[in-house]
């Protein structure tokens, strides 16, 4: 098992060294932005991109980045959005709003959606069945953004429970900051608890029909005894590396609802770079994004052969 | 047992025993499947929606009256309204003004008594609020009420050239609807310049200033020095010919025009907004259409040439496996493991350029939209290529493509087929979703697409939510019929995994 883990590592870390290195030469093709006639910085500037090897072929480019990145961790400079600052402390200035309001909604999804499959499994084929089942296609159709619309204005117009935008300032725990999230946690988390749901109820009910079960039964526990500790247990090899796979997976698809609710995170921070342009900024955000996609995958698929010894996928291979 | 031996007989002498020959029509597993998908009522209620919708997408842009790119630079975000069914009370260009008191409801009066249209609908709520002024106690009366947002706009000031201000007056002779309405000068109404309704006497606040029996003091210009240009036209029932109907402004005439009866001499017809107007001042039922439309046949050609290279690709490693497999296989971890949003920003800056916007967005699509069909086909093929039949036709002689594409393909093509119907649904979501963050801008290759309505519309969630409601409906439906369709074609083509998702 450590062996197979530690070949997909390996090999998920060649994966992302040759798509950074794609994207890379992509980005470096790109015409630079002109700078304003006159600039003061122009002589700095101009100096920073030879630094970067603007005018050298784009492996000996990708040599001196990768070189920079590896030896101190340096991403270059933005010469655009922050100018002068260092891309990688601008990246940690944003990734906190990022990560805290994906921490929450995966928070409130788990018990959520976890707590509504196992309903919906345990009441099969009766009216609130249909119901929640009704409901998790309908809510895991829609894209988020319809209903981040509807959230808002309810909630924050009608209702007026939240504010419209998140407030400013890196007091990332406080109440205050929780309540002015609100409406992006609940927004991200209705498509990730609905999803919850529908992997609990699928799984739940199929192991519920299983001999086991009857056996489980038969030996005298209580139907609520069975499901918890026998059935439950079995939908949990599919339900944990589903949790993994769905935080990394939020963490990288929630552009439109941080536009929608003025997240400063990552998301945004972006699409600024993709704006600007800034191609420091967006060469990062495109190595964390790729990283975080390739990372979700990895990890479904070790807690997979860690949580059950009988799905060990590709050992052999 | 005692039966008389007379009574046993042969059930059959002469003829043979062999089984009948089977009277119903054998049914193909193409109508196997529809049967099952029209058994399912889900997939049934999503096709008609779907249906529909697709009528509506076709229909919708012919029905409007407008096209595309008429935007009417007044109207914007303004809610709905259809003249013929408006005294129904649906679709009355209502909007609910809050907390109005008795001041605004006279200037409400007042648009009404001068252009003959009364904006206001109905009272929908008294509230009676008691504070304190100056040391007494006051009590305020305020009203929320509904009003009809178009009449309300009421007058605007407007700038003509002399030619324009003849045909204008033209157009007012032949139909008898007036657009231009007597002038005021400012230094009658205290000079408030902001506000073009006032045409009654006012205090220095706007207030009006009312007669013993609550009648307006009209306060239009007679000056004959101030008039910008000579006016034979329709005038006001009080105007006893002594009124001027423009002012001076340099080579031109500034008028006091209603806004609503120019609207029907510059469009030719009364304003028809079934959904209302975008903030941009498009026809949203028109717009959505637009929108919808280029989703759909977006989304479909997606699909299509996904379909395409993704069985290609996906029967080239199903059917060889090993080292080609292999290989094939390292390819797409690569590709599938860029994110999508990235893949598109870069072909935006690489392409747009050269091969314009929807063409280097087709490309983004197309470069990883076809590995999942490629895995499915990967997986049909694998299952397939050591079948005997299979190996029938390579004993027979069958090259490989025979084999692959004449006996594999088919068996494997309903599993395919529903995989892309399943990826629709998402290229519709990422299109909108990218336009929406406006790293695509269509709105120059098609008018306009549901991103770009909703993020013009998420500015006026507040004041006008219907901006964003109807996109968002549309978008909502087609999303949930697309993806019940999907299931419903899955489940009818692989009924041994039904219900399992």
């Amino acid at each position: 098992m450590i062996k197979y883990a530690v070949k997909r590592i390996l090999y998920m870390f060649l994966v992302l060294f040759i798509i950074i290195l794609i994207c890379f030469v992509l980005i470096r093709m790109l015409p630079l932005p002109q700078l304003p006639p006159g600039d003061p910085h122009t002589k700095v500037v101009m100096m920073q991109r030879q630094a970067m090897g603007y005018d050298k072929p784009y492996l000996v480019q990708f040599g001196l980045f990768l070189k920079n990145v590896v030896t101190d961790f340096n991403w270059g400079l933005s010469d655009k959005l922050y100018y002068g600052q260092e891309v990688w402390s601008v990246f940690l200035q944003k990734l906190p709003a990022t990560v805290v309001v994906n921490l929450y909604s995966i928070i409130l999804s788990i018990p959520l959606g976890i707590g509504l499959g196992i309903f919906a499994a345990v009441r099969k084929n009766t009216w609130i069945d249909y119901l929640i089942s009704t409901l998790t296609v309908v809510v895991i159709s829609v894209p988020g953004f319809v209903y981040a619309f509807v959230i808002q204005y309810i909630f924050c117009y009608r209702l007026k429970w939240f504010p419209l935008v998140m407030k400013s300032g890196t007091d990332w725990l406080s109440p205050e900051m929780l309540k002015s999230m609100a409406p992006a946690i609940l927004a991200l988390s209705l498509g990730v608890i609905a999803s919850f749901t529908r992997t609990t109820r699928a799984e739940l009910s199929e192991v519920l029909t299983r001999d086991f079960m009857l056996l489980a039964r038969a030996k005298g526990l209580t139907p609520v005894q069975a499901t918890v500790r026998h059935a439950l247990r079995n939908c949990m090899v599919v339900i944990v590396p589903g949790i993994f796979g769905e935080f990394l997976g939020i963490l990288s698809g929630s552009f439109v609802i941080e536009k929608i609710f003025s997240i400063p995170g990552v998301g945004s921070l972006t699409l600024n770079a993709i704006n600007g342009p800034d191609y420091n900024i967006f060469m990062l955000t495109t190595a964390f994004y790729t990283a975080i996609g390739l990372l979700g995958g990895l990890v479904v698929d070790l807690s997979y052969g860690f949580l059950d010894p009988r799905i060990r996928i590709g050992e052999k291979g | 047992m005692d039966i008389p031996k007379e009574k046993l007989v042969f059930a059959k002498r002469e003829d043979r025993v062999s089984d009948e020959v089977l009277k119903t029509k054998p049914r193909s597993y193409l109508a196997d499947a529809m049967l099952r998908f029209t058994k399912n009522k889900s997939s049934v209620a999503a096709a008609w929606i779907l249906l529909f919708l697709v009528i509506f997408v076709i229909l919708s842009p012919v029905i409007s009256p407008y096209s595309i790119n008429d935007k009417d630079n007044v109207y914007r975000a303004f809610p709905s309204f259809v003249p013929a069914l408006a005294h129904l009370g649906l679709c009355d260009g209502g909007k609910i003004y809050d907390s109005q008191n008795e001041i605004s409801l006279t200037a409400l009066r007042g648009i009404a008594e001068e252009t003959g249209m009364d904006p206001f609908i109905k009272v929908l709520n008294e509230n009676s609020q008691t504070g304190r002024f100056r040391g007494s106690e006051v009590k305020r009366e305020t009203y929320d009420i509904k009003v009809n947002d178009y009449y309300a706009l009421g007058i605007v000031y407007r700038v003509f050239s002399y030619e324009e201000f003849e045909r204008i007056q033209k157009w007012q002779n032949e139909t008898g609807i007036q657009v231009i309405f007597p002038y005021v000068l400012p230094r009658d109404i205290e000079g408030i310049k902001s506000n073009p309704n006032l045409w009654y006497k006012v205090d220095p606040n706007g207030r009006a200033v009312l007669n013993e029996d609550g009648s307006f003091i009209p306060v239009y210009a007679t000056d004959k020095e101030e008039e910008g240009a000579p006016y034979d036209s329709i005038r006001i029932p009080s105007d006893d010919g002594s009124y001027i109907y423009s002012a001076k402004k340099s080579g031109s005439v500034q008028c006091r025009i209603c806004y609503y009866n120019y609207y029907r001499y510059h469009w030719g017809h009364e304003p028809l907004y079934i959904m209302g107007t975008s903030s941009m001042g498009m026809d949203l039922f028109g717009a959505i259409g637009v929108g919808g439309r280029f989703s759909l046949v977006f989304a479909v050609l997606v699909a299509v040439i996904n379909l395409f290279i993704g069985t290609i690709y996906g029967s080239l490693q199903g059917y060889y496996g090993g080292a080609v497999d292999m290989i094939l296989d390292r390819i797409l971890d690569v590709l599938s493991g860029v994110p999508f949003i990235i893949v598109a920003t870069l072909f935006q800056m690489h392409l747009a350029a050269r091969v314009g916007v929807a063409g280097s967005f087709l490309f983004a699509f197309v470069l990883t939209g076809w590995v999942s069909i490629a895995a499915l086909t990967r997986m049909q093929f694998y299952r397939f290529r050591g079948m005997e039949f299979v190996m029938a036709s390579h004993t027979l002689g069958a090259s490989d493509a025979r084999v692959m594409y004449k006996h594999i393909l088919p068996n494997a093509a309903g599993t395919i087929i529903t995989g892309c119907a399943l990826l629709i649904p998402g290229i519709i979501s990422s299109e909108t979703a990218l336009s929406y963050l406006g790293i695509v801008d269509l709105s120059s290759f098609s008018g306009t697409t549901l991103g770009s309505l909703l993020s013009q519309g998420s500015a006026l969630v507040m004041t006008a939510p219907h901006t964003i409601l109807w996109p968002s409906i549309f978008i909502g439906l087609l999303m949930i019929s697309f993806n019940l369709l999907g299931n419903g074609l899955r489940d009818a083509f692989n009924p041994a995994t039904k219900g399992g998702e």
